[in-house]
């Protein structure tokens, strides 16, 4: 069990953005502007009744909100407590990541902004993005790493189809944290007019909170659908994957005051988290600084950051966001990690006992399930974060080399 | 008086910050790359700790910075090889890098080490005013290190006040909005430079990002104290041959 600490608020950073040690905006002067008009003006905007009516209404109808909360019987008996599934995965787009894109662009228009930037890694962050700029008519450009592009065809044909140029980053290790490192580079050199949708709880102070309060969408839905199942709104357990955390953050944020709530974070733990292909970020990973935030990091000794390794590109990144680390360091969240070959098998083992294709991603949080002991009371909600139609190249390689 | 004061009572115009990367072209180039850039005229030696996620710099430094990774430059191997740096380099030497790094090296025992081995000051552009007040800044000015911040046109008159107040040494004026290696709108700059001069700021002020060439630098001495090259350099350094050769003829170009 956590140890849990009633003085805290794990709800709200700070007013420079701290979860503990964990956040801040280590920024370079070029971008204080932008994100101090963002620090100043998120809240106000977001709370605006008028706000929240266009945020609501569009994810009512354009992405399809309330995603349904699912009793899933079968794995239930099987793993011997109530598991209940948030399905995001039928929201528009095929993942939780659209949430915080109509948040994104709704605030990006009231900032007066023309132009949007945004990094991908799967290119997930990246289709929701270019889908929300369709529908508001902005200038869109996504920055990939060159390796993504190359494994990712199907979801830069998305993007381009949507209107969207997707440009290449060529630096470094040509993948998800190059790719941000380029879209905040983007951000410098053009800032005035451009907002930069950065698609996890990362970043420098506000995104996280802000990424954080978008995606809280999904344990608000949460609470009131339990209720209505089993007259309580607390379940024991919350499960949720953990790349950069953006699902875990939503789902886990109605439920972070409540001690009776254990959260459960499932990092990716690749060929196995002492294997050197890990992107397992607590357990391997130091206090350090990425991307404008203070947070836990893979890194060498040395300090620069290392490359993960996952089988799902949205887990593929080396950092976590600052609420998660804070979430781990203070033992509120409990943090476990799943292999590439338990999620493969998860991912065609829910396919076949409750008829649904998770997203590689999300397969990591199932998997943990038989090894989390928990009782026949138990009601235990998974994020059900995204479908696996992303994935299919790999699930079809998969059943032909193995035994599914 | 520290050095870079010195420099600054002895020579308020046209000082030549000239940026290089630890490490690069090759591990031990350091020390023939900084004494190659005094004996031809820099002012004062940028000396770039590199990092493998540098969001403040552009292509070219980064590239460099991955070479000199790849090289094995590490904060501890360069602090051995500037242990002799004062037998033969006498103008002021700045450490610009990354906070990832230093902080896993310990903010404290790399302020002792760059203060012993003759370091002048740091620049670490995502080390903003908020933390650096609240949380690291505190060990760095009682190792008797220069802090230097940059500023930017966006930078509002109070905060720009603020950050002038917090920096010594000098105060480090970005062009334009924009990572290093972009090419410049001028008569832009010109206005900017002008208005920097006209608020009497407490630090002298060099001008950096853009900055490559004979024109690009006597546009800007004309209303500051002198700029900071990097980019340029660094690419001359990358299709030259020897060390020595490249650093005078560049120099020289800038310089005459």
């Amino acid at each position: 069990m956590h140890l849990f600490n009633k003085t805290i608020n794990y709800q709200n950073p700070s007013a420079e953005g701290y979860y503990g040690d964990f956040g801040g905006a280590y920024i370079p002067e070029m971008l204080y502007g932008n994100v101090e008009t963002l620090k100043k003006q998120y809240l106000e905007i977001m709370q605006d009744p008028a706000f929240q009516e266009e945020f609501h209404a569009l994810l009512k109808d354009y992405v399809g909100r309330p995603t349904p909360l699912f009793y899933a019987e079968r794995l239930s008996k099987e793993i011997g407590a109530n598991i209940y599934l948030k399905r995001e995965d039928l929201c528009h787009t095929g993942a939780h990541k659209i949430n915080n894109t109509i948040g994104q662009i709704l605030l990006a228009q009231r900032l007066g902004k023309t132009k949007i930037i945004a990094e991908t890694g799967a290119g997930q962050h990246g289709v929701a993005t270019a889908t929300v700029c369709a529908l508001k008519g902005m200038e869109c450009v996504v920055y990939m790493g060159e390796k993504d592009i190359e494994r990712q065809a199907p979801n830069v044909a998305r993007m381009k189809m949507l209107g969207a140029t997707v440009v290449p980053a060529t630096s470094g290790s040509k993948t998800l944290k190059d790719a941000t490192n380029e879209a905040i580079r983007a951000w410098i050199n053009e800032p005035s007019e451009t907002h930069y949708i950065i698609g996890s709880v990362v970043g420098p102070h506000p995104y996280p909170d802000m990424v954080a309060r978008f995606q809280s969408v999904i344990s608000d839905e949460m609470r009131k659908q339990l209720k209505e199942k089993t007259g309580s709104e607390l379940p024991t357990h919350v499960v949720a994957c953990v790349g950069g955390g953006s699902n875990a953050a939503g789902a886990f944020y109605h439920f972070l005051n409540e001690e009776t709530v254990e959260l459960v974070a499932v990092e990716a733990a690749g060929h196995g988290v002492h294997s050197g292909m890990s992107a397992a970020t607590t357990q391997l990973g130091k206090p350090g600084i990425l991307h404008g935030s203070k947070s836990i990091l893979m890194q060498t000794a040395d300090g620069q950051v290392v490359e993960p390794h996952s089988i799902s590109a949205g887990l593929d990144y080396p950092g976590i966001g600052p609420l998660h680390a804070f979430l781990y360091e203070s033992k509120r969240g409990t943090f476990t990690s799943a292999t590439d070959e338990e999620a493969l098998d998860w991912a065609f083992h829910l396919s076949k006992i409750e008829g649904i294709i998770p997203a590689l991603e999300t397969a990591h949080a199932f998997a943990v399930l038989p090894r989390l002991n928990l009782k026949a009371t138990d009601n235990v909600i998974v994020c059900l974060s995204g479908r696996g139609d992303k994935d299919l190249a790999t699930y079809m390689q998969a059943m032909e080399t193995k035994k599914y | 008086m520290s050095r870079l004061s010195a420099l600054f009572q002895k020579q308020s115009t046209r000082v030549l910050n000239v940026y290089c990367t630890a490490g690069f072209p090759n591990l031990n180039s350091t020390l023939e790359v900084m004494e190659s850039l005094q004996a031809n005229g820099a002012n004062i030696i940028e000396l770039g700790m590199p990092y493998s996620d540098p969001l403040a710099d552009g292509e070219v430094i980064q590239s460099s910075g991955n070479v000199a990774i790849e090289n094995g430059m590490t904060i501890e191997v360069l602090f051995d090889q500037l242990k002799t740096m004062r037998q033969t380099i006498h103008i002021p030497v700045v450490l610009m890098g990354y906070m990832n790094p230093i902080l896993q090296y310990g903010l404290e025992d790399f302020c002792k080490k760059a203060k012993a081995v003759g370091v002048d000051a740091l620049i670490l552009p995502d080390l903003p005013l908020y933390e650096f007040e609240h949380l690291y800044g505190k060990t760095i000015q009682e190792h008797g290190l220069d802090f230097v911040f940059l500023v930017t046109p966006e930078t509002p008159e109070d905060r720009l006040r603020k950050l002038d107040a917090l920096s010594t040494g000098f105060l480090y004026a970005v062009s334009s909005s924009a990572t290093t290696g972009k090419d410049k709108d001028f008569s832009k700059v010109a206005l900017y430079l002008q208005k920097l001069q006209a608020m009497q700021l407490k630090n002298p002020v060099l001008v950096g990002f853009g900055i490559k060439d004979k024109d690009t630098f006597n546009a800007v001495c004309t209303y500051s104290n002198g700029a900071i090259i990097g980019s340029a350099y660094i690419n001359a350094l990358s299709k030259g041959n020897s060390v020595s050769e490249t650093t005078a003829q560049f120099l020289k170009e800038v310089l005459n």
